[in-house]
């Protein structure tokens, strides 16, 4: 087994052995790929299929991919999908139910566990995976399906050396560098990959390649590269006076404002690495003997999130935006006690209007602080 | 919250079929649906306490969330009083005695009978509201002498809006009891209070020192009227509300149910007045 804290350099050829042994005992690798002028997850097999020498752009309501040439492997931060969707499928279907002679029987419908090795997640990525498996894990009522699906999840991740115009993981304490959530880092530096275990069975797959262990040097360049990131983010969020300084902004003129401009189009909740809210369906078959029913990923931006019996207690996009933006950062710190934004930045580069949740943050805690003093 | 809690491992998906026993008509669109789970082992290890509900099912229609109505003594059978508003309670009115329907729970915190022991007990509710306290009314009645004096003060629109005319009299029979009604429509048959309920508030006779309150009614009965109670001397601690919201999931996941860091339906429904006071009559929340 290899010893812990022991950074070693992972040539190319080493990664694609690395590829086969992961194939060999029955993983499914997934890594980003460029797909529709963005990254998406997809079932890969060789070094060849990452996105080599491709670079994203972020910025509000803006994402755009460029082919510099380079040699970089890690070059694209990541895409609109986090890892939420391994653990908390969009549909996960619950239950199959059937009619009978008493009426009707319903049988659990577990995803089967299947191993997924997926390369490429971010240190934001991680930090939401923790907050999920918190939601879904460590409640008082334990997600079967969820668990079932994390369980087979081995998780490589790569250490952010060049941040975003969306990234505020540095100001959320969530990153750039990956502390822990991952079976094994890699940090990309000068063409070389520097790979590091962070569990047993990362490190028990790293033995097996028996890989030489990077010079102090190299090491002390990787580091500075990632701490280099972070100083470079140019969004931030000050957190001083959360939870409660949001939940008194809660008439704020400013939720208006961002309103005015919010489509509801729900691109945000559903791009966001931490929002857990689904709604469940259940789907008759023609014979109408069989039912499945499903649980998929809902918004608190829709109609019928804030529905009850006849009336909708969130009828307006300033009810809706304020109901999700103070989740995130004040009443899921009382849930759960952490915040419900890890910095990735995902809803800015994805909002149709690109709505800068920091610059609304911190608009609604500048003045509230004033108006409420 | 996040305190530390015993994590449930069973699958909390998972759906009972129940048989409808007797279905019972309250009101023009309400009817109590008596259900019995059919299964023999969940039936004996079904366990509730008064004020918590239930997830249930229509065969290809979905789930709705409804307090259980009946007494948490007598769990084999399971009363849901159900009024058809929506898309799941419209097709369950269709339902006749010896159809089925699915049972998932219970969920929920109920009402604070171990914290109103000893103490008198004000049982304020409207309209519909007075079901999710139904259970609470039989419990302390079978262990009357645990508590002090009952008052069951509750309102409604129009007399014909009043359900369970029957255990009102009968409540108001027991020992150290009153029970209050008000309409403000009411017809001539109306022998009790016209006008909202909230001015009962005014006149019950209350020693705000050992009082509890349980409320269960529309939003503004209690915006309106827990101000008047705690000015008659009764703080904010000893009042118990239950709260409604959307719930798809009963067990603190779906997210709809959340009412500031509160999901209602595992914090909830019931409430302590002081913890939610903030977040009442608060728009959009």
């Amino acid at each position: 087994m290899a010893v812990a804290g022991k950074i070693d350099v992972l040539s190319r050829s080493d990664l694609q052995r690395f590829f086969d042994i992961l194939g060999s005992k029955g993983y499914r690798i997934v890594g980003p790929s460029v797909r529709d002028g963005s990254v998406m997850w997809e079932t890969i097999q060789f070094v060849s299929d990452l996105p080599s020498g491709w670079r994203d752009h972020q910025e509000p309501g803006r994402y755009r991919l460029e082919q510099t040439g380079s040699r970089d492997i890690f070059g694209v931060v990541h895409g609109p999908q986090s890892l939420k969707p391994f653990a908390f499928a969009p549909r996960e279907p619950l239950l199959q139910i059937e009619r009978c002679k008493e009426g009707f029987t319903a049988r659990p419908t577990l995803p089967q566990q299947r191993k997924v090795a997926v390369i490429g997640a971010r240190a934001c990525d991680l930090a939401g995976l923790a907050i999920q498996d918190q939601v879904f894990l460590q409640s008082e009522y334990h997600d079967p399906y969820y668990a079932t699906r994390r369980e087979g999840l081995f998780i490589i991740a790569v250490n952010c050396t060049r941040a975003l115009q969306t990234c505020f993981c540095a100001s959320m304490d969530t990153g750039p560098r990956a502390k822990n959530g991952f079976d094994l880092v890699l940090t990309e530096v000068d063409d070389q990959l520097l790979v590091e275990a962070g569990s047993e069975a990362g490190a028990d797959l790293l033995s097996d390649l028996a890989l030489s262990p990077a010079s102090q040097k190299v090491i002390s360049e990787a580091a500075a590269c990632v701490d280099a990131c972070a100083q470079s983010q140019i969004r931030r969020v000050d957190r001083t006076g959360l939870p409660q300084a949001l939940y008194d902004a809660h008439e704020h003129p400013r939720w208006d404002d961002v309103a005015a401009r919010c489509l509801a189009c729900a691109n945000c909740t559903m791009v966001c690495p931490t929002c857990f809210c689904h709604k469940v369906e259940e789907i008759p078959d023609l014979s109408r003997q069989n039912a499945e029913h499903a649980r998929l990923w809902d918004s608190c931006f829709t109609q019928e999130h804030g529905y009850i019996h006849g009336k909708n207690l969130r009828p307006t996009i300033t009810d809706r935006y304020r109901m999700w933006m103070t989740h995130k950062f004040a009443s899921w710190i009382d849930q759960f006690g952490t915040s419900g934004c890890v910095g990735c930045g995902r809803c800015i580069t994805w909002c149709p209007v690109g709505i800068d949740l920091t610059e609304e943050l911190s608009s609604l805690l500048a003045s509230s602080s004033r108006s409420h003093a | 919250m996040h305190e530390d809690k015993l994590i449930k491992m069973a699958n909390p998906y998972l759906i009972q079929a129940a048989t409808i026993m007797e279905k019972i008509q309250e009101a023009d669109d309400i009817y109590t649906y008596r259900l019995r789970l059919n299964n023999e082992d969940a039936r004996r290890n079904f366990r509730f306490t008064a004020g918590q509900f239930n997830m249930v099912y229509l065969f290809g229609v979905g789930e709705v969330a409804i307090s259980i109505v009946s007494d948490p003594d007598k769990p084999e059978h399971l009363d849901h009083t159900i009024r058809s508003v929506g898309r799941v309670t419209s097709a369950i009115a269709q339902l006749q005695a010896g159809e089925a329907l699915g049972i998932r729970g219970p969920f929920g915190q109920g009402w604070p009978l171990d914290v109103a022991r000893g103490q008198e007990i004000i049982i304020a509710t409207g309209g519909l509201g007075c079901a999710p306290v139904v259970g609470a009314i039989e419990y302390v009645f079978r262990r009357r002498r645990h508590y002090g004096s009952v008052k069951i003060i509750h309102g409604v629109k129009t007399p014909r809006d009043l359900l369970f005319h029957g255990r009102f009299e009968a409540w108001s029979t027991q020992p150290d009891t009153e029970v209050l009604l008000a309409s403000d429509r009411p017809d001539k048959t109306w022998r009790y209070h016209i006008g909202v309920v909230t001015e009962l508030f005014e006149r019950v006779s209350i020693d705000p020192a050992k009082t509890v309150v349980f409320m269960c009614g529309p939003e503004i009965m209690m915006r309106l009227g827990v101000p008047i109670l705690m000015r008659r001397g009764i703080p904010a601690t000893a009042i118990y509300v239950s709260l409604e919201r959307h719930m798809e999931c009963g067990i603190g996941l779906c997210g709809h149910c959340q009412m500031g860091p509160y999901f209602l339906c595992k914090d909830g429904p019931v409430m302590r007045y002081d913890r939610v006071e903030p977040w009442l009559g608060r728009t959009g929340v």
